[in-house]
């Protein structure tokens, strides 16, 4: 029997190792798997290569992680933020290497490393500083740059409803990166707010197919400041 | 003279002017962001926001806030019947696969031959920041770029060539600032709006660039 439910973050990410190159979800906090986070952190793993679209907000999730120094790494499109004053200081002391990448090369790299791709032209970036080195081609007039895939060992992401197959749905922009990650990953690990018997979600609205993520755990869903957030049922 | 610049809230209601009923439009951070106030009632206008959602509705009333339907700003947002979400490389497709009418941006400097400059001052203790910048300048039909004439200094921020790190080449169709709105065109930058009470002449001598009348 297929299973790919685990009782806690902490056991769905038991085995990251030091050095591994974690891909998270998430757009500033919508979709950032925050429990799986807090789980990396106590896993104590170091050296690692992170990729999400910020380098962390305020002091707890992703910004926890780097306060905590275990990220040697960080491949992201928009680290600068009004709250990310734990990376902005660690890049100011040169500990930690940025790798700024344009969010839609950056999600075409993700998505084309889970599709197989071994690179792409793209013609965004071209003539720009962060095409700095990158191959060039012209094709049918337009110049365009060479990228490469993102592979990852494991990708934390945050969904909202999954099954024992790892089929996933997601709500609203909390989905941003999540279903790319997934697949980009060896090891895909997804929060959700509820686990749902097999064939009660929707085939035809099932976002991530279970093939593309390796672990499901279930996690209580947080209320806002604001109230947004419902307990899920 | 009795020029009078026109206002963010102007600004934004001459870039409203130009977005046609059906247009599918990915409004930029800051200034760019008032333009969605200002869309006359009759036109139906689609709003794309890079974080995966087509549709956006206006800002949700105090306390109905949900912090998993955000904007590129990653302020709350509503969805309008009919509205969509997807994923990341789902909707940067929409912006580099041409499928956007009109994009508004902001930036630090346009030159005369459409190349922006809006993501980075160079200076070496800024911390470097790219978002869908990039992407959004070069993938949309249509470039709109908003911004002051210039800098609070006085310097044109329309320039013979960008001095800051180029967000995209060639990328930016019309130019909207508190003076005037000017296209890039193959023959150069040709004016197609002014205040009331600017001479061409005056708005000449702001402008780092020659214009065409």
């Amino acid at each position: 029997m297929i299973n790919k439910l685990f009782d806690s973050p902490e056991a769905a990410l038991a085995d990251i190792a030091d050095g591994a190159t974690v891909m998270i979800g998430g757009f500033g906090t919508a979709g950032l798997p925050n429990e799986l986070i807090d789980a990396l952190i106590a896993r104590g793993a170091r050296d690692l290569t992170i990729v999400n679209n910020n380098a962390g907000n305020g002091d707890t999730g992703l910004a926890a992680l780097l306060a905590a120094k275990r990220v040697r790494k960080i491949i992201c499109s928009f680290p600068r933020q009004a709250d990310s004053h734990h990376f902005d200081a660690l890049y100011r002391a040169g500990q930690i290497e940025l790798e700024l990448v344009p969010q839609g090369n950056l999600a075409e790299r993700i998505r084309a490393a889970g599709a197989g791709i071994g690179g792409f032209f793209t013609p965004t970036g071209y003539g720009t500083e962060l095409a700095k080195g990158k191959e060039t081609r012209q094709i049918n007039g337009r110049m365009y740059v060479l990228e490469a895939p993102i592979h990852a060992d494991f990708a934390l992401i945050k969904a909202e409803r999954g099954d024992r197959w790892g089929n996933l749905t997601y709500r609203m922009t909390a989905r941003n990166f999540g279903p790319i990650m997934a697949m980009a990953a060896k090891v895909a690990v997804a929060t959700v707010h509820e686990v749902v018997e097999l064939g009660s979600l929707d085939p035809e609205a099932v976002v991530t197919p279970g093939l593309f993520v390796q672990r499901v755990v279930k996690v209580a869903r947080l209320a806002t400041s604001a109230g947004g957030f419902k307990e899920a049922a | 003279m009795n020029m009078k610049k026109w206002t963010r809230e102007q600004m934004a209601q001459r870039v409203a002017r130009d977005i046609h009923d059906g247009a599918i439009v990915n409004l930029g951070i800051g200034l760019p962001t008032l333009v969605a106030n200002h869309i006359p009632a009759d036109r139906e206008v689609i709003l794309h926001s890079e974080n995966g959602v087509i549709g956006m509705g206006p800002a949700p009333a105090q306390g109905a806030e949900d912090y998993d339907l955000i904007n590129a700003g990653k302020q709350p947002v509503t969805l309008l019947p009919g509205g969509a979400f997807f994923h990341h490389a789902d909707s940067f497709a929409m912006m580099r696969g041409g499928h956007l009418d009109i994009c508004v941006l902001g930036a630090f400097q346009v030159s005369a031959s459409g190349d922006l400059a809006n993501w980075h001052t160079g200076a070496p203790d800024a911390i470097p920041a790219v978002g869908g910048a990039m992407d959004l300048a070069i993938g949309a039909k249509k470039t709109f770029v908003m911004m002051e004439h210039t800098t609070k200094g006085g310097q044109s921020k329309i320039v013979p060539a960008c001095s800051y790190p180029l967000t995209g080449i060639g990328c930016v169709s019309r130019i909207y600032t508190d003076l005037a709105v000017i296209d890039i065109t193959p023959e150069g930058l040709k004016l197609i709006d002014k205040v009331d009470g600017l001479s061409f002449d005056d708005l000449q001598r702001v402008t780092g660039a020659p214009l065409m009348n």
